[in-house]
């Protein structure tokens, strides 16, 4: 607790909380201690409120991106049922980024700044929207693997201390469920269909297995920052106990269909109950996120093409007596 | 150009460094907060806002956010700057304080008169 203490700037370690009210700090912490949830106009510290836009922000431009590898393979999805299915699927996507933006707005970041930083790159998205859908195959292991991935953390964060991005969650989470299984659904067809589908559906999951293994992130530093980060309930689980968990569901269903992960370490240790695997290229994961990846530079400039080319219709309809206030929720 | 994997995206003959304008204030309009009815009997629940240049459309965004997926009966949808709220500050004018068992069901306990009126009278 912060309640009577001095809190010295010059302290590395109190460098998030410098410079705040001691007695309000301590309401705030003291509330978040109680399992309630921070509101918009509720005080907050501007460290958290700086991390949960970031957070809120990067989570919303994942659902825009993440709807291009995916949408590559709407006019080819292998049947009707299918496209209808991958074209509801991106859709929910989309719908994702809007009420992830419109959460991370109450902290008072606009939309239109939150699209100049996607845009000029200043703003991140996930890492693993770099890389293609070679194939309808890999479209279906992003479908399923991908939002698995993406399902553990929303549930996690789900259960976080700001109102707004947990009610945003809890309806993301409920869609979830429907992506999961049509991904699941599309790459069990393919594991037990002709040798060639098979052969296809391997090759996707080849591919997509250092992607995936990367998705959590690089081993958290335990350090006073995600201390306070996970006090906060800004950060709801460590990345490693993230991929551990995403291991624990999924490998064993992965194996269950004979596909083979190209990794030879990885195995359950049965003494730690946790899994073993080589460590992820954390220097390829930095290279791609800097902009280095297959398909940064499309990503980008699609983006940048559909907002100049649809900003004539949102200027049309622009009406100069309205102004804008932050929402209230 | 961009070739991409998507032959919509490579259809679209992209550059690359196809650098933009920035958007400025209101490009997205202004916000609505939406209102879900699930079925006709149920209130309406604030579900979460919409960008919108009008009431009009306003409702089509709403319908597609959230009348997409789940059961709806009906949406109303009302601009943010026309909503007034409380202050979370000023809660405590909502706490009920003991003293107002007068307006509670619990306050008023007339077994213990009945049975005492019974047995003195059953005498
Ligand atoms: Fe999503
Ligand atoms: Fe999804």
């Amino acid at each position: 607790m912060y309640g009577n203490a001095y809190i010295d700037p010059n302290e590395k370690a109190n460098a998030m909380i410098a410079g705040e009210d001691p007695i309000k700090l301590a309401e705030f912490e003291a509330r978040i201690a109680r399992g309630e949830k921070i509101e918009p106009k509720d005080w907050m510290p501007k460290e958290y409120r700086k991390q949960l836009i970031r957070m809120i922000e990067q989570h919303g431009h994942s659902e825009i991106i993440g709807a291009l590898p995916e949408g590559t393979w709407i006019t080819r999805a292998p049947g009707f049922r299918r496209k209808m299915a991958l074209m509801a699927k991106v859709q929910d996507e989309v719908g994702h980024a809007q009420l992830l933006y419109s959460a991370a707005e109450t902290l008072g970041k606009s939309r239109e700044d939150m699209t100049n930083d996607l845009i000029t790159g200043k703003s991140k998205y996930s890492n693993v929207f770099n890389y293609p859908a070679y194939t309808w195959a890999d479209a279906c292991i992003i479908a399923w693997l991908i939002d698995a991935g993406a399902i553990i953390n929303q549930v996690a964060n789900a259960k976080g201390s700001y109102g707004p991005y947990c009610r945003a969650l809890d309806r993301i989470c409920t869609e979830e469920s429907f992506h999961l299984k049509y991904g699941h659904d599309n790459v069990v067809t393919l594991a037990t269909g002709t040798p060639i589908q098979r052969q296809m559906v391997q090759e996707a999951l080849t591919r997509w297995w250092p992607p995936i293994m990367h998705f959590f992130g690089p081993s958290d530093k335990i350090s006073q920052h995600s201390e306070i980060l996970m006090r906060w309930k800004v950060k709801m689980a460590s990345n490693d106990d993230m991929r551990q968990q995403f291991l624990n569901m999924y490998v064993p269903k992965i194996w269950d269909l004979g596909l083979v992960l190209p990794d030879p370490n990885l195995k359950l240790n049965e003494e730690t109950k946790k899994w073993d695997y080589t460590e992820p290229d954390w220097e390829e994961f930095k290279r791609v996120i800097n902009g280095g990846g297959p398909c940064n530079a499309e990503r980008l400039a699609v983006r940048r093409m559909a907002e100049e080319r649809g900003r004539w219709v949102r200027k049309a309809l622009y009406n100069a007596t309205e102004k804008y206030v932050t929402p209230l929720a | 150009m961009i070739k991409s994997l998507d032959p919509r995206v490579t259809r679209e003959n992209i550059e690359e460094n196809n650098l933009i304008a920035p958007l400025t204030p209101m490009d997205n309009w202004e916000t609505y907060e939406v209102f879900h009815q699930k079925k006709r009997g149920d209130q309406h629940m604030h579900v979460g806002i919409v960008h919108a240049p009008n009431p009009e459309m306003a409702l089509l965004f709403g319908k597609e956010q959230y009348g997409r997926r789940s059961i709806t009966a009906n949406i109303w949808v009302v601009k943010t700057a026309n909503v007034f709220a409380s202050e979370y500050d000023d809660a405590d004018m909502f706490e009920t304080t003991p003293e107002k068992q007068y307006r509670e069901a619990g306050g008023y306990k007339v077994m213990d008169k009945i049975n005492k009126y019974k047995k003195a009278n059953k005498a």
